[in-house]
């Protein structure tokens, strides 16, 4: 990776973003920093039970409250047709959406709104939820993703038509999905060593610590304007014209700041309604959820059971892989069991595999993405039993893992031949880190997992508008979740041959720039860089031809050099290089604006690898587990700003190790949510975590003009795993289930204490 | 009811708002004066996003009612600049990339700043713990701990 001169001038370097300023003086507005004059207030009832019929709703005595200017429930919202649309990685259906967005015939969880009220203040609207009378039949539930699929577990749609597979009867289960690489069964045959073990995931949320908030305004004409922070301004658009039956030109939607999404703002919840009550009231709408709201109602990702089947030579190559994958999705279709599958062992090269995964309804929130959705959860399982191999085999973890890695060429069990990869690379990085050789203490133990994540492209499209006086607005669709913004501008000053600061990027709003699918599969520095880049070269392109055009040339002889056109050769003429400032002054007496544009669908996502090394130290008598040293080793392909890339994997990181030992959401008897807050569900805090040291490895991407591969999502596919790994080092206790909970642990460690001394 | 009228200082200078008694000091900063700098994450004094002093504690806003400021000073993320020139902790946060999202900086911003004015030396363990009241999502903290330490140390004129 060490150059003997810097490739570039921009891209790799650690500039200054440019939103830092209005983020570090509070004056960074974020989605619920927006008002309007004239704005009334929005509040959401919901269900307190986990499954009911609605019989009856009765919202008349809410209506006459002084204040109230609109309610709505499910009767202002035209029944969807079953049709699928993409939302984030996965893909939601319309059907499912509108009854989710708003109850119809069933309260499906804890938290699931049944209406809504706008008033004149906050309070007038709470007072008027109070007053909405609804009558329910409350029905049994079921929460946990193995007994919805057992015989005679409360159905939530006796309807559903399972997907992949034939069932008798009403069913919980939605779809199966199946991969096959090889022959299985012969692989097992020709293992020395077979281990099956199961293992089980919580239920975690994304946790950003902003709220979802909008403000919609519809005008009398029907033309609607909405502020929200999104990760997908395009996305808000399609889906609320879709479920309040509006032209999707009749609505602007403007991204707001968005404070974290992970994934769980690649869908809609309040804009619907925002919109629908702004058309009924005649008033701009404001609302926002509250921090229990967002963890009833907004989705977390899925819980997942599974169960794993590995089988081996006594010289380590893993002969064959089975497991089966069980994600719960929540109220409606929609699990991540999909990507579950495909990315459970794509770091390894193994000839025979075979991996089905079921989908299941239960009642709680509809699932939403959380970053690598699925991924974690097959991960944990497979990196579990991949530890509990080299164990067996008496071989190192690291050593184990490279006998089998992926390389180039490999053929993953989910279809694809791998192009360039660098799993090899983080592996290698991991055994030369000082890290993997450093001694450890008494009951401290360490472990190591390693992580996959396809990445995606998908529809992207910039603008790069050159300015009279010789700088730059990069204008694109995606909301800025981490640096993207300053990884865009980077790339366009590279191009444009320009100072980085004089590059202005702007995300727009969907009336002032081509469609861009929304934030998320790690997609924007790689695809939205991508159309970006071409944006920019398009500009040059016509630098070029207002050269061509001053020197009375043609435009093939005129290159594009460091900010500067020039003649290609002495045999065009000699020329004076033109500044793309001097360009830009004259752009009116040579033809006017110069607009670069650049619009597609980008193919070509580099899949991303990476291998974490996790020390922990586990306290024999509260079962209390303490990371005391973190190194997360990945594959970015290129780095285009190094800060948010370590930024990207260090976050990952601690969201992982919050989900292996503190997340989770816990339900009582009547299906409702008992810790519904930031105190009861308890992320990682500062004193929690050690430093987290990102290494990069670049391979690049072949198949980006900087080799960019998405970041975001890989880092937190291996840590539940590498903790786990890590407290059996330290205990010999194999922990199966997430979180590692003190309590849990604890139990673990006491059941295993007799046969320890015994043996 | 009727309003209280408070008077307070706020950011240096002499203010006054009138606030409904259950209106907190997050809720007047935001919708009474309009600085939004401080966040509303939660509401229940557990994440910090809405950090800012009260006669220089380190408080959550969400925590303290309006009617509670009579007389205070209080400051907050919007104070924390003097005019143009960034404090040395937003300036280090800016280049050491100690954000992400942005969402939980303005609170983190307010507490760091509030535990170097008492511990001008901290060690890690320290910030540490001073920040663990302030959630951040995105970051994992490496870079916000390192930034803190780092301004401490160029404010002490080491480093």
């Amino acid at each position: 990776m060490a150059a003997d001169k810097p490739l570039y001038k921009w891209v790799g370097t650690r500039t200054i973003r440019p939103d830092g300023h209005d983020k570090v003086t509070g004056r960074a507005k974020f989605g619920s920093d927006f008002s309007l004059s004239g704005m009334i207030h929005g509040r959401v009832l919901r269900s307190p039970h986990a499954h009911a019929k609605i019989k009856s709703i009765n919202t008349s005595a809410a209506e006459k409250l002084p204040g109230v200017r609109a309610v709505i429930t499910s009767k202002d919202f035209a029944d969807q047709p079953s049709e699928l649309a993409a939302a984030g990685e996965a893909m939601v259906n319309y059907k499912d959406m509108v009854r989710n967005v708003m109850a119809r015939e069933k309260a499906l969880y804890d938290g699931h709104a049944v209406a809504a009220v706008a008033a004149t203040t906050v309070e007038i609207a709470e007072a008027a939820l109070e007053l909405i009378k609804v009558d329910y039949e409350v029905l049994p539930h079921v929460i946990d993703v193995d007994d919805a699929m057992q015989p005679g577990s409360p159905i939530l749609d006796d309807t559903m038509v399972p997907v992949g597979m034939d069932a008798k009867g009403p069913t919980n289960i939605a779809k199966r999905v199946e991969f096959t690489l090889g022959d299985a069964a012969k692989g097992f045959a020709a293992a020395d060593v077979v281990i099956e073990r199961s293992y089980k995931t919580a239920a975690v949320h994304q946790g950003y610590i902003e709220p979802h908030a909008v403000v919609s305004s519809v005008s009398e004409d029907g033309q609607a304007q909405i502020w929200c922070c999104t990760q997908g301004q395009f996305m808000v658009r399609t889906f609320t014209a879709k479920l309040c039956g509006m032209p999707v030109s009749s609505i602007r939607v403007t991204p707001s700041e968005i404070g974290g999404g992970f994934g769980g703002k690649t869908v809609v919840y309040l804009e619907p309604l925002a919109t629908m009550l702004s058309k009924k009231a005649g008033k701009p709408v404001k609302m926002i959820m509250s921090r229990e709201e967002v963890f009833r109602a907004s989705g977390p990702t899925s819980a997942g059971s599974m169960t794993y089947k590995i089988g081996a030579k006594k010289n380590g190559t893993i002969t064959a892989v089975e497991a089966e994958i069980k994600l719960l999705a929540g109220a409606f279709p929609g699990s991540p069991v999909q990507p579950a599958c495909m990315c459970a062992v794509a770091p390894y090269d193994i000839k025979n595999v075979h991996l089905v995964g079921y989908d299941v309804v239960v009642n709680r929130p509809k699932v939403a993405a959380y970053r690598a959705p699925g991924a974690p959860i097959s991960a944990f399982g497979a990196e579990s039993i991949i530890d509990e191999l080299a164990k067996e085999l008496g071989m190192d973890p690291l050593e184990l893992r490279l006998k089998n890695a992926a390389k180039t060429g490999t053929k993953a069990a989910y279809g694809p031949t791998f192009r360039n990869i660098g799993y090899v690379e983080t592996v290698k990085g991991a055994m030369a880190h000082p890290h993997y050789k450093a001694p450890l203490g008494p009951n401290q133990g360490r472990g190591v997992a390693s992580g996959f994540w396809f990445n995606i492209g998908g529809e992207s499209s910039a603008t790069v508008n050159i300015n009279e006086d010789g700088t730059a607005v990069v204008i694109s669709g995606n909301p800025d979740i981490g640096g993207s913004r300053a990884s865009l501008a980077m790339m366009a000053a590279e191009e444009l041959g320009i100072d980085y600061n004089k590059v202005r990027p702007i995300v727009a709003d969907t009336a002032s720039v081509g469609y861009n699918f929304l934030t998320g599969g790690s997609r924007v520095t790689f695809a939205t860089g991508l159309a970006v880049v071409e944006a920019a070269r398009d500009a040059v392109r016509q630098l070029c031809e207002r050269a061509a055009k001053i020197w009375e040339v043609d435009a093939e002889g005129v290159i594009w050099d460091d900010g500067h056109a020039k003649p290609a050769s002495t045999n065009v003429g000699e020329f004076e290089p033109l500044s793309l400032a001097q360009l830009a002054a004259q752009a009116a007496k040579t033809g006017g604006p110069i607009c670069g544009h650049n619009a597609q669908n980008v193919q070509g996502a580099g899949p991303g690898f990476a291998t974490h090394i996790c020390d922990v130290e586990v306290d024999p008598e509260t079962g209390h587990v303490t990371v005391l040293r973190y190194t997360a080793i990945q594959d970015v392909g290129r780095a285009i700003h190094p800060s948010y890339v370590e930024g990207q994997i260090q976050g990952g990181a601690a969201q992982g190790i919050g989900w292996a030992l503190n997340e989770e959401y816990i339900y009582n008897a009547k299906g409702r949510l008992d810790n519904p807050g930031f105190l009861d569900y308890r992320i990682p805090v500062a004193s929690d975590l050690p430093m987290i040291d990102a290494v990069i490895v670049e391979v690049p991407n072949d198949r980006h003009p900087y080799g960019v591969r998405g970041v975001g999502e890989v880092p937190i596919v291996p840590p539940m795993a590498a903790v786990a790994n890590a407290i059996e080092s330290a205990t010999g206790v194999r922990m199966e289930a997430l979180p590692m909970s003190p309590p849990r642990v604890l139990a673990a460690l006491d059941a295993a204490r007799p046969k320890q001394a015994a043996e | 009811m009727a309003k209280h009228h408070v008077s307070v200082t706020l950011n240096g200078e002499p203010t006054e708002f009138l606030c409904s008694t259950r209106q907190t000091l997050l809720d007047v900063l935001r919708d009474e004066l309009n600085l939004t700098g401080s966040k509303e994450g939660c509401a229940s004094g557990d994440c910090g996003a809405c950090s800012v002093t009260v006669d220089g504690r380190l408080v959550c806003s969400c925590l303290v009612l309006g009617a509670e400021c009579e007389g205070k000073s209080i400051e907050t993320i919007e104070g924390m600049a003097d005019g143009e020139k960034l404090h040395p902790l937003q300036q280090t946060f800016l280049e050491e990339a100690a954000l992400q999202c942005g969402i939980c900086t303005p609170g983190v911003l307010v507490a760091a700043k509030s535990l170097l004015e008492r511990n001008n030396n901290p060690t890690e363990t320290e910030v540490r713990y001073w920040l663990a009241g302030n959630l951040c999502r995105c970051t994992g903290y490496d870079k916000i701990i390192r930034a803190v330490m780092k301004t401490a140390a160029e404010m002490r004129g080491g480093a």
